[in-house]
């Protein structure tokens, strides 16, 4: 086979050898390898700033809240020497001495250094999460600590407040004081720990979380529906009226998509308020009476509304995409072999529809899970979505780890719907227009 | 086949004073009146735009008649739902359901007539036998390529034995070998079923391959109806000789009438003898046609007309040799020389004689 490139061979000997040569010896896959190499090298650069501006932009930031809420240095940054010294307590009783000594002058040295971000308090904080009423117990003690001048600390610690004779609040500081702790998903799961350190459901009054996600689903959901119901008739006129008609309707569909979301919002304000249009045309017309005016905002309602309008058009654009490439012969077709106009519609139209309905409701439902603004401006408190809540532990009460917690659980459970939804409709087949 | 006139009484499908306008101020259809025996096989033919589709979309009841009246036997059919009117239908894009599988897209219509299972599938496979696509059952339509999508589109057309068949440009789409030889499948699956077809087209070697009888289309009126020979050999006014097959055009004004035949006198002055087919006066303009075949060139033997010529340029097509030359002024004058041993020598710029028979040249509306 060595004759095998010689061109002046009349026998094709090529057939039997396993390897494509060119003409040159060389061994075919290497040199397409090499001349296509410049091109594949030229695709690559165009795609390096998007690659860039995404692992900036997205990959870093939401690695760096999956990483949050799994990490916290209140503690370390607070009482380095303490938090290495109770961790090796039995938690059985108190502390010995040796610990108390440490937690004394940890929370002195930090007093006295005043340095933003590891003071007493902010240990008082994170404890205070876990153990409610820990927060002023910590504060003073940066101060109290002060009076005691010489040892045993154990001693005269104890005798300054008999709470730190509660060997819960020890365990809670064992707890906290480790940089790495699963507790901000407890806490985002309702959870807590009992005086035995047993997982358990928060009081009744602190579980708003769970509720929370099943409420931010399931209205996701109906929003979703009702999005679908909308937009399939729209869909369809859109994509069998003449043109100039449909661009019309589409310009009208649009408009609210050029609008800003949060003049569209306030506008179903004005609209849906007690003292608003639609209360007064029901009033006028004597439906209800001037005291029994219908709550539409402020609620579920109100969230409801104003998230299916700012929405549609993500439901709009992909069915008429794929609406618009079925040619009208398949119903003409289906009709002429003996179907009724339903029937056709059913059997014929609208399963090949499913693409874009997959892709609408996708859209819809995972940007309706993630909404932020309009539940905010309209939802009132029943309204609220989870990202309200993980914006107000990000900006009102700074625990950022929960907040962190609470964002990877979204995102955890988007994936998942994803991951369903593909393997019930394959991803592969949505069209998104 | 019937290819005499069908008269109103034994006619299956009937279109009586039929108008269509979709905007109210252009008639797309103008007063149709068309008899289709049972069993006949008429093809629409005509440009785009000339009323073929539209007067089939009447007939399938996708788009209203504006005026006049459709029957089927007997019945007028202007106010049935196209579901109703059990016609099967075969269209240009074969609109084949892209998300059922072969036999699902044949047993849809048995499916929703109800018919049992079983003699649904022995349908079904009859149907898929008939174009030999027996093997092709479970594949989906993206599967298989333009032709076989065809045969299919096909099989769905008659799996429920309609007695009329509507075929809109169904063999557009393909190549013109895979065209030609579905010309003749229709062909003969026609003649074997012996349903009745109504096909519309744009292509005229489609048309003249399988119809008993054309309706020649333009601007909303049929300006012709009849025999694929008779179109050719006698059209009846000078679009139809235009649209038919190639054809050389010289204009003139009559000058004679005598019975059939009339004397016209053309634009360079001489003159030649023409059947009259549709001028009535004298001195009325006039279009003469004359197919390129039946052009003499250097005519031994004795022609009614007898005209100078000059060469203009040869085209060897093999079979024949296209020769355009420049007669009595008209310098896109073809006339086609059979490719013979006796190869004739002729060369660009050479003058000649050309002639022809009086029969063969046709005095039609100018």
């Amino acid at each position: 086979m060595t004759d095998s490139t010689n061109v002046t061979d009349n026998v094709p000997s090529s057939a039997t050898d396993e390897r494509l040569l060119t003409t040159d010896g060389v061994p075919l896959k290497q040199k397409l390898a090499q001349t296509t190499r410049r091109m594949r090298m030229r695709a690559f650069m165009l795609t390096v700033p998007l690659v860039l501006f995404l692992v900036i932009s997205f990959v870093v930031p939401i690695g760096q809240m999956l990483f949050r809420s799994v990490h916290n240095t209140a503690g370390t940054d607070v009482a380095p020497n303490f938090a290495a010294a109770i961790q090796k307590w039995n938690g059985e009783g108190l502390p010995s001495e040796e610990v108390f000594e440490l937690f004394a002058k940890d929370i002195m040295a930090s007093q006295k250094r005043r340095e933003i971000g590891k003071t007493p308090g902010k240990l008082g904080t994170r404890v205070n999460y876990e153990f409610p009423g820990s927060l002023s117990l910590i504060k003073s003690a940066a101060r109290k600590f002060k009076k005691i001048k010489e040892g045993p600390y154990k001693e005269a610690i104890l005798k300054q407040n008999k709470k730190w004779a509660n060997p819960t609040l020890w365990r809670t500081l064992k707890r906290v004081t480790r940089d790495y702790s699963p507790s901000f998903y407890y806490a985002a799961l309702d959870l807590k720990y009992d005086p035995d350190e047993n997982l358990v459901a928060a009081d009744k009054i602190y579980q708003i979380y769970v509720s929370n996600f099943w409420k931010t689903l399931r209205l996701s959901a109906i929003i979703t529906f009702l999005c679908f119901l909308l937009a399939f008739p729209v869909s369809y006129l859109l994509s069998t009226l003449p043109l100039a008609t449909s661009n019309l309707l589409m310009i009208l569909v649009l408009l609210p998509f050029w609008t800003s979301l949060l003049v569209r919002t306030t506008a179903w304000i004005a609209i849906l308020q007690s003292k608003g249009i639609i209360n007064n045309i029901l009033v006028f017309i004597g439906i209800i009476s001037d005291e029994n005016r219908v709550q539409l905002i402020y609620n579920q309602t109100g969230t409801i509304f104003a998230m299916v309008h700012i929405l549609l058009p993500f439901m709009i654009l992909p069915l008429y995409s794929v609406m618009k490439t079925i040619p009208p012969s398949y119903m003409r077709a289906a009709r002429s072999m003996g179907a009724t106009p339903f029937t056709a519609f059913r059997r014929v139209y609208f399963p090949q529809t499913l693409p874009g309905i997959a892709a609408g409701t996708l859209l819809v439902f995972i940007l309706a899970i993630g909404y932020y603004i309009t539940p905010a401006l309209v939802g009132g408190a029943d309204g609220i979505l989870i990202s309200n809540l993980i914006a107000n532990h990000i900006q009102k009460t700074l625990n950022w780890s929960l907040g962190a917690a609470l964002g990877t659980i979204l995102l955890v459970t988007v994936m998942v719907l994803y991951w369903i939804y593909n393997k019930l409709v394959g991803i592969d087949k949505l069209s998104f227009g | 086949m019937a290819s005499g006139n069908t008269s109103a009484d034994n006619a299956y499908v009937r279109f009586e004073k039929v108008q269509k306008s979709y905007d109210g101020e252009i008639l797309v259809v103008k007063d149709l009146n068309l008899n289709i025996a049972k069993g006949e096989f008429v093809t629409m033919l005509g440009p785009s735009g000339s009323g073929k589709t539209t007067c089939l979309m009447m007939l399938a009841g996708f788009e209203p008649a504006t005026n006049g009246e459709i029957y089927i036997g007997d019945k007028s059919i202007n106010h049935i739902p196209p579901h109703k009117r059990g016609i099967g239908m075969v269209f240009q894009n074969y609109a084949l359901f892209p998300h059922m599988s072969i036999g699902e897209n044949l047993s849809f219509p048995l499916e929703v007539r109800k018919m049992n299972k079983t003699d649904s599938e022995k349908a079904v496979k009859r149907a898929l036998d008939m174009v030999q696509m027996g093997d092709f059952i479970n594949r989906r339509p993206a599967q298989l390529s333009g032709g076989q999508q065809q045969r299919i589109a096909l099989a769905r057309a008659l799996v429920f034995e309609p007695e009329l068949v509507l075929m809109d440009e169904p063999l557009g789409a393909l190549d013109k070998q895979l065209r030609e030889r579905m010309q003749y499948e229709i062909k003969h699956i026609h003649e074997n079923l012996g349903v009745t077809i109504v096909y519309v087209t744009h292509d005229q070697s489609e048309a003249l391959t399988m119809s008993d009888r054309i309706a020649v289309f333009n601007d909303g009126v049929i300006q012709q109806l009849s025999s694929a020979e008779s179109l050719y050999e006698h059209p009846q006014n000078a679009f139809v000789a235009q649209f038919i097959g190639e054809n050389n055009e010289l204009h003139g004004i009559v000058e004679e009438i005598e019975d059939d035949t009339c004397t016209v006198k053309l634009t360079d002055g001489t003159t030649v003898k023409a059947e009259k087919v549709n001028v009535d006066n004298i001195g009325d303009k006039t279009l003469l046609s004359l197919r390129p075949e039946r052009v003499e060139i250097d005519p031994t033997g004795k022609m009614d007309a007898l005209l100078k010529g000059r060469i203009e340029e040869l085209i060897y097509l093999g079979d024949h040799i296209r020769v355009r030359m420049n007669v009595a002024g008209n310098d896109e004058f073809i006339a086609k020389v059979r490719n013979r041993g006796d190869k004739r020598d002729l060369k660009e710029g050479q003058s000649i004689n050309v002639g022809w028979a009086a029969s063969d040249c046709k005095a039609l509306d100018g």
